[in-house]
């Protein structure tokens, strides 16, 4: 291994180590989602590692729990992890000439967490040989990290007292997330048409509320930006 | 649910997460992404995030409802705030999971 891949996997893992506390929770959510679920703890892990997506696997346990259509979970699942979309292709000037196997790897890691840190990283920069390095350092961590917080969590399982009420950590985390993106008027419309609507729908038939909410928080952040950005035109004239 | 349903949604799933995950590196590298989708897709983390945590409060505890009595509604509001300042999930989950554990024990 020569000096640059070495120095560009150490930044990778520096730069994650701050985000790791706020895997581990989370991890051992899911696999306690799972159990109590009735999934049993080999489903449990094997979502970690097939879909490796938090929020989806989640969702899906409690779906599944509630005794949701198999078409209406994959469709809420998917519309979730609908962000990746974007991730990716922030992500192609930079590795989107890289060999397939190497885009293979670097799309099956992608997270929340390696799209934001690389970004940040390489923005404004060209693509570069040790570019892929670091994005195996940050990205390669939060998967060991996610599968042994699942097993954690498969393994407490059911003996977690209901009294504790630890579902209520998935809003929590959720909070978390929802702060860095709601940065401007048009996200801050899409969030809360997209809350206040899934509240709304909550009890929708086939337990369409979070889709329904969330389709309609979409809409609406892009109907407020056009607006916004015509009546700036509009000024200009 | 079966537990051959069960893998085969995960399966499902899984393929479809990682089909969107090598879409934009695999497609949109040298085109770049058609901007209608790029403008919508700009508003689906907040959107699918807000419509995931807002129900999980109100819907999500044994007395759920927009009332005073579900303690959720004020642990929620609690953790925001600490979320907004302090952007940790540790200093939310902990004040959260806290405050929520105390109005109960008081209540």
């Amino acid at each position: 291994m020569d000096k640059d891949t070495q120095q560009a996997l150490l930044a990778g893992l520096r730069d994650v180590s701050p985000m790791l506390p706020g895997v581990v929770p989370f991890g051992m959510l899911a696999g306690i989602a799972a159990i109590e679920a009735g999934m049993g703890a080999m489903a449990g892990l094997g979502m970690s590692v097939i879909i490796f997506a938090g929020a989806s696997q989640l969702i899906v346990a409690q779906l599944i729990a509630e005794g949701a259509l198999p078409l209406v979970i994959i469709a809420t699942a998917l519309l979730i992890n609908l962000r990746m979309v974007m991730y990716s292709a922030s992500l192609a000037p930079f590795y989107g000439g890289l060999p397939f196997r190497w885009k293979a790897s670097i799309a099956y890691l992608l997270t929340d967490q390696a799209y934001a840190l690389t970004i940040t990283r390489f923005f404004g920069e060209g693509p570069a040989a040790h570019q892929r390095w670091y994005y195996m350092g940050v990205a390669v961590t939060v998967w060991l990290l996610w599968l042994l917080s699942t097993a954690l969590g498969v393994m407490l399982g059911a003996t977690v007292p209901a009294a504790w009420q630890i579902g209520f950590a998935l809003p929590l985390v959720f909070l978390v997330l929802l702060v860095p993106v709601v940065n401007d008027r048009p996200t801050v419309v899409a969030a809360v048409v997209g809350g206040s609507v899934a509240v709304l729908a909550y009890d929708a038939p086939y337990h369409m509320g979070l889709t329904i909410g969330a389709v309609a928080g979409i809409v609406c952040g892009v109907l407020t930006e056009t607006l916004f950005s015509r009546a700036r035109d509009d000024a200009d004239v | 649910m079966s537990e051959v349903t069960i893998w085969l949604l995960i399966l499902v799933i899984g393929l479809g997460t990682y089909l969107m995950r090598l879409s934009g590196i695999q497609l949109f590298g040298k085109r770049g992404m058609p901007p209608r989708l790029k403008r919508a897709l700009r508003f689906v983390p907040s959107a699918v995030i807000a419509a995931i945590v807002v129900p999980a409060i109100v819907y999500g505890g044994p007395d759920p409802g927009l009332h005073a009595e579900n303690l959720r509604l004020w642990a929620g509001l609690i953790a925001a705030i600490v979320a907004w300042t302090t952007r940790s999930v540790l200093a939310t989950l902990g004040i959260g999971m806290g405050s929520l554990w105390l109005l109960q024990w008081w209540l």
